[in-house]
């Protein structure tokens, strides 16, 4: 114990006084961290940040960008996708609208077609009829003739009065013919 | 070399052989001069204050001198304390756009502190620089200085005094005795526990260390042994406890720095 105050009282130097070459020391080794640091290693490091802030930024706006130019895209595409549908629906609509009126129109043709054969067969038994009716008076006519001239003996001559009788004769019998027949006909219409 | 200052690790003294306990103190603060040149002694502190310069500019050299935009390891590393100091102390005190300016001093000062903290518990130096008071008495210097400089230079002469004194007339009868206490505890007080309470702090944590150290291997005989266990148990967990207080300090000493700075350029209320 008395060696320990010996030794207190020989070196009685305040530990809170601080001794000059420690503190030159100290102050020294300071400002060559500071100088390092402050001249050249934080303004490096400040620059490096800076970029990376800008990168990171750059980055997110190239992202964005692009997110924003796929959202056209897909609206663009979208859009198309309804025309089409639309188009297609058109397309379709129109394609029955031709179909229906195709088929109308055919119906019609053949309708027409149809009437124009019946009208053709009908005409054509028309002149047949007609035509048979003529040979038929013709032929009426002169066996008419020949046996009335045998009947009375001679001929009669006057040819003019001769055919004007036959005739009327004739059209009573196609008067009598067409009232009979008139019936028979609308029964056949059936 | 008088045998209280000589190591316990250096001795064959041990409890039960008339051997006094080899008590750390004063003395163990003190060091030979490894070498000398004129007048002028160079001892450990002085060399663990250059080799912890030398690791910092080392580290910072390696992680910023070549900086690059995609960090490798050491540059996060150093990136990430850069910010802590940055972010966490100058922008929280200052404000980023006042603050940017005094970012390498602080950076510097925190991490000069805390490596000159660290040689504590790295093994054979084992001695914090910042335990001798010239090592914090220089940096509290610096940090007074510029809190002088920037008061007067914003506020000009007069308005400087008022500003470090707190003279507010709305005070009325009191004013007086506030502009004393303001002038001691700003002008004389603060630098001195600036700079001391990060001394002491290491001071008295070299000195627990060295407690327990030198316990550990003084009760290293018969008995002793157990209670040897023991301290030297205590020394492990005094030895986590200092790296944590060693951060700590450092962070309070540039936090001070910070608002002293702050003081000084704020508008006197």
């Amino acid at each position: 114990m008395n060696a320990l105050v010996q030794v207190a009282a020989e070196e009685s130097e305040n530990p809170l006084i601080p001794p000059i070459p420690e503190l030159v020391i100290g102050l020294i080794a300071f400002a060559i961290v500071f100088i390092f640091l402050a001249k050249k290693l934080l303004p490096n490091i400040n620059r490096v940040l800076e970029e990376r802030r800008e990168a990171i930024e750059g980055g997110m706006e190239k992202a964005e960008a692009t997110q924003a130019e796929a959202q056209q895209v897909l609206e663009d595409y979208r859009a198309q996708l309804a025309d089409a549908r639309h188009e297609a629906a058109r397309l379709r609509q129109e394609a029955q609208e031709q179909g229906a009126a195709l088929i109308a129109e055919m119906r019609a043709e053949g309708q027409r077609q149809r009437e124009e054969v019946i009208a053709a067969g009908h005409a054509q038994i028309e002149a047949d009829r007609k035509q048979a009716a003529q040979t038929l008076r013709q032929d009426v006519g002169r066996l008419a003739t020949d046996l009335a001239g045998r009947i009375v003996g001679e001929s009669l001559e006057d040819v003019a009065r001769q055919s004007r009788t036959i005739d009327r004769f004739l059209d009573e019998l196609d008067d009598k013919a067409s009232k009979s027949n008139d019936g028979s006909k609308a029964e056949a219409g059936r | 070399m008088s045998p209280d200052q000589t190591l316990a690790f250096e001795t064959n003294c041990h409890i039960f052989d008339g051997c006094g306990f080899p008590a750390p103190g004063l003395h163990s603060f003190k060091f030979e001069p490894l070498f000398s040149v004129g007048g002028f002694d160079f001892n450990k502190p002085m060399l663990l204050a250059l080799l912890g310069t030398v690791a910092i500019v080392w580290f910072f050299w390696a992680a910023f001198a070549r900086a690059k935009v995609v960090p490798g390891k050491l540059q996060m590393i150093g990136e990430a304390g850069y910010d802590f100091v940055r972010r966490g102390l100058v922008y929280e005190a200052l404000g980023k756009k006042e603050g940017e300016k005094y970012v390498p001093l602080m950076v510097s000062i925190f991490f000069f502190v805390w490596i000159m903290n660290l040689w504590s518990i790295i093994p054979v130096a084992q001695f914090p620089v910042t335990s001798i008071i010239a090592f914090p008495a220089g940096l509290a210097a610096i940090v007074y200085i510029l809190w002088m400089y920037l008061t007067f230079k914003k506020h000009g002469f007069v308005g400087g005094w008022k500003n470090i004194t707190g003279y507010d007339k709305e005070l009325g009868a009191i004013l007086p005795m506030i502009v004393v206490i303001e002038f001691f505890s700003n002008v004389i007080i603060r630098p001195f526990t600036h700079a001391v309470r990060l001394f002491a702090n290491m001071f008295a944590g070299h000195l627990l260390l060295l407690m327990f150290t030198i316990g550990t291997w003084y009760l290293l005989n018969g008995i002793g042994i157990v209670y040897a266990g023991a301290s030297f148990v205590m020394t492990i967990l005094l030895t986590a406890f200092e790296l944590f207080i060693q951060a700590v300090q450092a962070y309070v000493f540039v936090l001070l720095a910070c608002n002293y700075v702050q003081g000084a350029l704020a508008e006197h209320h």
